[in-house]
């Protein structure tokens, strides 16, 4: 049976088991299995870290947002050092080091890897296909107000806009500027209005009701 | 555009078209590919380094005509036996043998 319906993510499924065996899915059945035979790794290793991975979201960010926008000192704190802070929150990031960066009225910061795909996939889960694009990782750093506009953010000339390309061992989260009129909005109304674009940088929170 | 010392992988600033914003989910075969990478990383098999370098070597060629996981799977296979945790003896045979099991991945893995 074709894959043509959307997933509940309303996106495309990639075609997957019905489509004809690749080479390259080939090697990852031998792998796996050279890898489980040899006593390096288990099945359960395998389908327990599928199930972190599938755990992982944008709502960790933003539950880390929320509680910055709401919690002076975890703010102070965050942006001291983003590592320590996300893991006194439960989250587990693993070895990265993260660091926080604050948009303001008049700083908006942008995340990138240019080198590569690097992203802190343990708090925003994997990144989108864009992100890992040569058009986003080539573009951003040279024009990335033109980059912005074409996610539909328009930044106005007085703003700064400041872009960080992260490392393998170090990873960028930014805390989105809290929308004005939310001062009544505990921590969880909060955090469904930060979006993963807005933690990324491509995007601002959202306003309530919108 | 060509720059002296900068080799392919490094991206930033060069001249590209439109992003698309088109998104897939992950197929199964993609998050295990994933998950090899992270699980043998964790027993010290490989790292992100070394993730990166067999990526980086394969050349821009690869960044066209494959998909991002399956270059990863490239990779980590690379690693594996340069860790020695397979002889690409035994990871031929295996091959084979995988794909002696049915034309699709859901019937061979």
């Amino acid at each position: 049976m074709p894959h043509d319906h959307l997933s509940p993510s309303g996106h495309p499924y990639r075609a997957d088991n019905d489509a004809p065996l690749t080479y390259w899915q080939t090697m990852e059945i031998a792998v796996r299995e050279l890898l489980i035979e040899k006593g390096h790794i288990t099945a359960e290793d395998v389908h327990a870290q599928i199930d972190a991975m599938d755990a992982r979201s944008p709502a960790m960010g933003a539950a880390v947002v929320a509680r910055a926008w709401t919690d002076a000192d975890f703010k102070r704190q965050l942006l001291d050092d983003g590592s320590a802070a996300c893991r006194d929150m439960g989250f587990d990031i693993g070895p990265m080091h993260l660091i926080a960066l604050e948009n303001t009225a008049d700083i908006h910061n942008v995340v990138v890897c240019t080198l590569c795909s690097c992203y802190p996939r343990n708090l925003l889960g994997l990144p989108p296909d864009w992100y890992k694009s040569r058009e986003y990782r080539s573009r951003t750093v040279r024009e990335p107000r033109k980059v912005l506009a074409e996610f539909g953010l328009t930044l106005p000339d007085t703003v700064t806009v400041r872009v960080h390309d992260s490392t393998a061992d170090m990873r960028y989260l930014v805390v989105p500027a809290r929308p004005a009129g939310t001062e009544g909005l505990d921590a969880d109304a909060l955090a469904a209005l930060v979006t993963r674009d807005s933690m990324i940088g491509v995007g601002i929170a959202k306003q309530p009701g919108a | 555009m060509e720059y002296f010392g900068k080799r392919w992988h490094d991206m930033g600033g060069d001249p590209a078209g439109d992003i698309n914003p088109d998104q897939h989910d992950f197929a199964l075969w993609e998050k295990r590919v994933d998950a090899l990478m992270v699980l043998s990383s964790a027993k010290g098999l490989m790292n992100t380094d070394s993730l990166r370098r067999v990526l980086e070597d394969m050349g821009p060629d690869a960044y066209e005509t494959m998909s991002y996981y399956e270059r990863w799977i490239a990779s980590v296979t690379q690693n594996m036996v340069e860790a020695g945790a397979f002889s690409p003896e035994e990871l031929a045979a295996k091959m084979e043998a995988v794909k002696q099991r049915g034309g699709t991945y859901g019937a061979a893995t």
